[in-house]
């Protein structure tokens, strides 16, 4: 098989799902409509990620939410060789990165970089938002992944 | 000085250790309970101290043998301290025995035991990604990622370090060395017989980039325990009395931010932990003679080594070599029983145990005049802890 590859990873990993209560919701919900959006405090406009209930800096509970570009700069890499899941077995290596987020405060989020999973990972290289549908997955849902800009 | 006044300092002693003998995971012919029993029992006759006499438990990292059954399996004529420390996983290790010991110590118990016990073939493995169809909360923003397991969340915090610092992996390499070196001398160390060189740690593979095979821990199965009693039986006790100086436990200024944002990341959580630790214990880095950090990874070693003052992270190239980190002629001797690399994974207790072996002078890797001990316990989880020991005569 020499399908091209759709995913990042393969499919079988855990699926993302809100939690029951709903802290999360516009995250994954801008993610489907292939927007990035990152809470916002509503009193103090600290950014603040990933989501909680009340702002960390002024305690307000008026927490909000803003749609940022989704550019961004490599903060902390990894590239994972050893497989700890049955879905990533003969998938390595793969690159996650941490990148920060300087639009929206420098909060960081999580995702792999996509292309040649051996590549050289430059801490600092600025980056850009990719959005990885999964519509066929129940209930369906968007990851963000990144690539080098 | 007003720490003075409310400090745990040389107010309780380790009276008896013991432990069971240590397995690859997944090979104990004894379920996990009876491991626990058997460990408190060695630590009760280690101690010359009668198992009717304990009064109390102590563990960390959700272990799974409750006190209550404990107590009512040995016997106890009462349990008056049943104590969990939440969080860190092995990180939970010196604030266990500095939870045990603030009980001893107020008088809500007399005779405490800080236990833990592991049979991983029984349960679920430590280094296995999550098995369920879906995640929410947090791990909804990592796990989807491929990053799942503890070596995969703390690769990036160690990478991070690296970067900001200039070290090189030659440093990893040094700590695994180190743990394998100490091995060699300790019969109970289940690599044993199985020494590590340079050549075969650059050889190995991969576990997620910077952490090598031969930079992650084991997984085993045994039980350690050890048992604290008041100072005030120090002369009592069968073996020589080894004294808490000083513990603390906690972490940075939001260090559990989800998603990776702590705003100090590249840390192993020590930063406000080691200043608190010294300030009790009353001692500074250069009176410490023998260490033993927790190694779930090496690069934690790293980071827990620098953030408790023993070197300066832009000299960890220089600092990290074998032959720093040896006993008993290394400046700094690391993990002399083999720890979690090479020792055994018991989730950290066995590094307690080693730190007080070292105080009464019975280690298989003896650092001469181990006076000031000291064991950090966890890092770049949150909570961590630390701790310091000392001999009679830092009292």
């Amino acid at each position: 098989m020499t399908a091209e590859r759709t995913f990042a990873l393969p499919e079988g990993l855990p699926r993302p799902v809100p939690e029951p209560d709903g802290l999360s919701n516009p995250y994954w919900e801008g993610a489907n409509r292939g927007e990035l959006w990152i809470q916002r405090c509503g009193s103090c406009r600290a950014w603040q990620w990933g989501p909680e209930w009340i702002c960390h800096e002024c305690l307000s509970f008026d927490v909000d939410w803003e749609r940022v570009e989704g550019r961004g700069r490599i903060y902390s890499w990894e590239r994972v060789w050893h497989p700890v899941h049955p879905a990533l077995k003969d998938a390595g290596p793969y690159v996650a990165v941490l990148v920060e987020l300087p639009e929206a405060g420098n909060v960081r989020m999580i995702g792999n970089l996509l292309g040649d999973p051996r590549q050289e990972v430059r801490i600092g290289a600025p980056v850009e938002a990719v959005f990885e549908r999964h519509d066929d997955a129940t209930p369906p849902y968007t990851l963000v992944q990144w690539r080098t800009s | 000085m007003t720490l003075s006044t409310r400090t745990l300092r040389a107010k309780v002693v380790v009276a008896g250790i013991g432990e069971t003998t240590y397995y690859k995971h997944g090979k104990s012919p004894d379920p996990e309970f009876k491991l626990a029993l058997m460990a408190i029992l060695r630590a009760c006759e280690d101690a010359g101290i009668g198992p009717r006499e304990i009064d109390g438990f102590a563990s960390y990292s959700n272990d799974r043998n409750d006190p209550s059954r404990l107590a009512a399996a040995l016997g106890l004529p009462e349990l008056r301290f049943s104590n969990m420390q939440w969080g860190g996983g092995g990180g939970g290790g010196a604030a266990a025995v500095a939870n045990a010991a603030a009980a001893v110590a107020t008088g809500i118990a007399n005779c405490v035991v800080v236990f833990r016990a592991l049979a991983q073939g029984q349960f679920a493995r430590f280094g296995l990604g999550a098995q369920a169809a879906t995640v929410s909360g947090e791990p909804a923003f990592t796990f989807p990622y491929g990053v799942m397991s503890p070596g995969q969340r703390y690769a990036m915090r160690a990478m991070r370090f690296m970067h900001e610092h200039g070290v090189k992996q030659e440093a990893l390499r040094a700590i695994a060395l180190a743990s394998y070196h100490h091995a060699q001398a300790n019969p109970r160390a289940v690599m044993h017989g199985r020494p590590l060189t340079a050549e075969m740690y650059d050889a190995s593979r991969w576990i997620v980039e910077p952490f090598r095979l031969f930079d992650c821990c084991l997984e085993n199965d045994g039980a350690a325990a050890l048992i604290l009693v008041p100072a005030e039986r120090a002369r009592d006790l069968r073996r020589p009395p080894v004294y808490l100086l000083g513990a603390a436990q906690g972490s940075e200024h939001r260090n559990a931010a989800p998603v990776h944002n702590a705003p100090l990341y590249g840390t192993s959580s020590f930063t406000t932990v080691a200043p608190n630790l010294y300030a009790m214990a009353g001692v500074e880095p250069k009176d410490v003679r023998v260490v033993q950090s927790y190694e779930n990874f090496t690069g934690g070693v790293l980071m827990s080594l620098v953030e408790h003052g023993f070197f300066k992270a832009e000299e960890a190239n220089d600092f990290l070599v074998p032959e720093n980190l040896i006993a008993p002629t290394g400046p700094l001797p690391l993990n002399t029983s083999g720890g979690n690399l090479a020792e055994c994974y018991m989730h950290g207790l066995e590094l307690q145990l080693e730190a007080v072996r070292q105080v009464r002078g019975e280690s298989s890797s003896q650092v001469p005049g181990a006076d000031v001990s000291m064991v950090c316990s966890g890092p770049m989880v949150t909570p961590v802890s630390s701790l310091i020991f000392g001999s009679a005569a830092t009292i």
